[in-house]
């Protein structure tokens, strides 16, 4: 018994922990498929977004719900701003100017969050009925983290469903596949950018408000974290939503076990696997061309 | 038949010597007077700045770490955020030889600590260079993090998270000690070190071997279609590369008489390609203006206003991304083309 208490311990608190990771890394997969653009800065957007939502509930009293809309809304709103005007004119640069705008943008949220906020840590107050524990049947487990695993599940359904069953959905996919073939066809490519990058930060916006209660949220944020969305990105393969929900449980559960039984180093079995995954397949799991 | 090519191997030499094309050939890697100012200022830096010999050694240092990027990413076209891989296995190589006392000559240990930084370099680009694009980019990170990682899980050996303190460095040449209050002999036991590796990084890219890598960077298809052995050459100046960048973190490590986690991480990595793209990439002399502007902006900058620092230098790194694609070197470029233009219409 005890062992099996455990066993769903480490699984729903990774499968919790590989939920965030989705949602936060869900958007950079579309815009990195979609675009082919490295944003190192996707989770600059999810400090954003986390930081609004945390200080919304603090500071002016909002309730949670409000404030994670609130999130989702401004990191949007912010997002397609920057898109119109800086991030357009690189799409046909190289991915080195690239990756040196968005670190450029990072470093600009890093100092813009210490001074309007401050350096110290966030702390995110839960609402009372997601505290406490949430009895199973067989397990008893935190309430929060089933509440966020109810979430994912419901997040990765939908887009999933845009994907496979609207039309934008199907405008995507087709100009993920030959931009110049969709733009060809009268797709309007730019109008569809600007959507997805706002919709895709917008939601890591959300995801860094929902896990601001166990990654914590400081300045520091958007570096920390980047190694593992990108592994999460990359080993889901680009562009594929189920690819990255798949992999970010993956990671968490990996990374929630290794974390509980080699505190000293174990996460050097991610690495080695991800590498192993890309060696094996270099457009990911569920990619479906190499970029 | 050998007779006849020996005789007029250098009658064609001396005849084709005349044509333009020949000329601009040889021209090209021809040394010119402003290629010795830095050498001139850095010596000059030794005599004027006695105060500041260990943040000059760190200039250097980090100008011999961009120089070694800048082959595999400004010449070849190697896409790469996992640099700090080679330079902590240089460092850690001359570390972990001092510290367990089994090797601590300082110019046989920078040898060693190439070796082995080349042998991760040509085994790691074996494997990963048949990938491109973000696939390569994430691959060289997680290659680096899971060094990092190593190196903090083997605590019994490399310190874990704490380092290797107070490395024991012979003097150099049996003669000349390293005194942590006055470095004078870091600085310029790093200047020559720097120098030699320049003058060899600067042979190698003017050789046809350089230049079949600016070939294989601009058009890959090409290459492959005119018989160029791609791949391979590819390994080989990812593996020169890394061997220099472990020596450059072997020269850190023995200047700095000691190793720690830092030599190995992202920040490291990220922190070079800035300073290499400031510069201006696939220009040898980037490096060099890159190291020095980043630097003594950091230095002066980072200590008073930490914040203020971290603002400017990403308002900078986002005006240069979005107005002034090849930094500070294309800048001064195109300043030159405008005020010449008749030259460059010829």
């Amino acid at each position: 018994m005890g062992f099996a208490a455990d066993f769903a311990g480490i699984f729903l608190g990774g499968v919790a922990a590989g939920t965030v990771l989705f949602i936060v890394s869900v958007g950079l997969s579309v815009t990195m498929g979609l675009m082919g653009f490295v944003n190192l800065a996707h989770g600059a957007f999810a400090m954003f977004g986390g930081y609004l939502i945390v200080l919304a509930m603090n500071r002016a009293h909002f309730g949670f719900a409000a404030a994670l809309a609130l999130g989702f809304v401004a990191t949007a709103a912010l997002s397609a701003l920057l898109e119109r005007f800086f991030y357009r004119r690189l799409y046909r640069a190289g991915e080195l100017d690239q990756v040196l705008f968005t670190i450029g943008l990072i470093f600009i949220f890093m100092a813009a969050t210490i001074i309007v906020v401050g350096p110290e840590s966030q702390t995110l107050q839960l609402p009372p009925q997601l505290e406490g524990q949430l009895n199973l049947g067989l397990v008893e487990y935190r309430t929060y983290s089933i509440f966020l695993i109810v979430v994912g599940l419901i997040i990765a359904l939908g887009i999933w469903l845009v994907f496979e069953r609207t039309r934008i959905g199907a405008q995507i996919r087709a100009t993920v596949d030959n931009r110049n073939m969709a733009e060809s066809l009268g797709i309007n490519v730019d109008r569809l950018f600007t959507i997805t990058f706002a919709f895709g930060s917008g939601m890591a916006g959300l995801g860094g408000g929902l896990g601001a209660e166990f990654l914590g949220l400081d300045p520091q944020y958007a570096l920390k974290y980047l190694v593992y969305f990108l592994i999460a990105v990359s080993v889901g393969g680009l562009g594929s939503v189920l690819g990255v929900y798949y992999a970010s449980l993956l990671l968490g559960v990996l990374d929630f076990a290794l974390k509980l039984y080699l505190p000293k180093g174990g996460t050097i079995f991610i690495y080695a696997l991800a590498i192993l995954i890309l060696l094996w397949r270099p457009q990911g799991l569920f990619g479906g061309k190499v970029t | 038949m050998t007779a006849i090519t020996a005789r007029s191997e250098p009658e064609i030499v001396a005849a084709s010597l005349d044509h333009p094309a020949a000329l601009a050939l040889i021209n090209r890697h021809r040394w010119r007077w402003w290629e010795t100012l830095p050498w001139l200022a850095a010596i000059a830096f030794y005599f004027a700045f006695p105060d500041y010999l260990g943040f000059g050694t760190e200039l250097l240092i980090t100008i011999l770490f961009a120089l070694s990027l800048d082959l595999a990413l400004g010449y070849a076209g190697i896409i790469t955020l996992g640099h700090a891989a080679f330079f902590g296995t240089g460092a850690y190589t001359v570390g972990l030889l001092a510290f367990h006392g089994i090797w601590t000559e300082p110019i046989t240990s920078l040898l060693i600590a190439a070796a082995v930084a080349g042998a991760v370099g040509l085994l790691s680009g074996f494997v990963l260079l048949r990938t491109r694009g973000l696939t390569l980019l994430m691959l060289t990170i997680c290659t680096m993090a899971l060094l990092e990682q190593a190196a903090n899980m083997a605590h019994e050996y490399t310190g874990g998270f704490d380092g290797l303190p107070s490395l024991p460095i012979a003097a150099v040449f049996g003669y000349f000690e390293f005194n942590p209050l006055y470095p004078n002999t870091q600085f310029l036991y790093t200047l020559g070190v720097v120098l030699v590796c320049f003058l060899f990084l600067r042979t190698l890219i003017y050789s046809p071997f350089g230049q079949s890598l600016t070939g294989i960077r601009e058009n890959v298809l090409r290459m492959h279609a005119v018989g160029s052995p791609v791949k391979r050459r590819l390994i080989i100046c990812y593996a020169i590369s890394a061997a220099i960048a472990g020596i450059a973190g072997a020269l850190w490590a023995q200047t700095n008489e000691y190793v720690n986690l830092s030599v190995l991480s992202l920040d490291r990595a990220a922190t070079v390609l800035i300073i290499l793209i400031l510069g201006g990439y696939g220009r040898l002399y980037g490096a060099f203006l890159g190291a020095v502007a980043y630097l003594a902006l950091e230095h002066f900058l980072a200590r008073i206003y930490p914040t203020a620092w971290q603002l400017g230098l990403g308002l900078l790194l986002v005006a240069i991304a979005l107005f002034a694609r090849n930094g500070i070197l294309g800048l001064v470029d195109g300043l030159w083309r405008r005020l010449r233009p008749r030259r460059a219409a010829r």
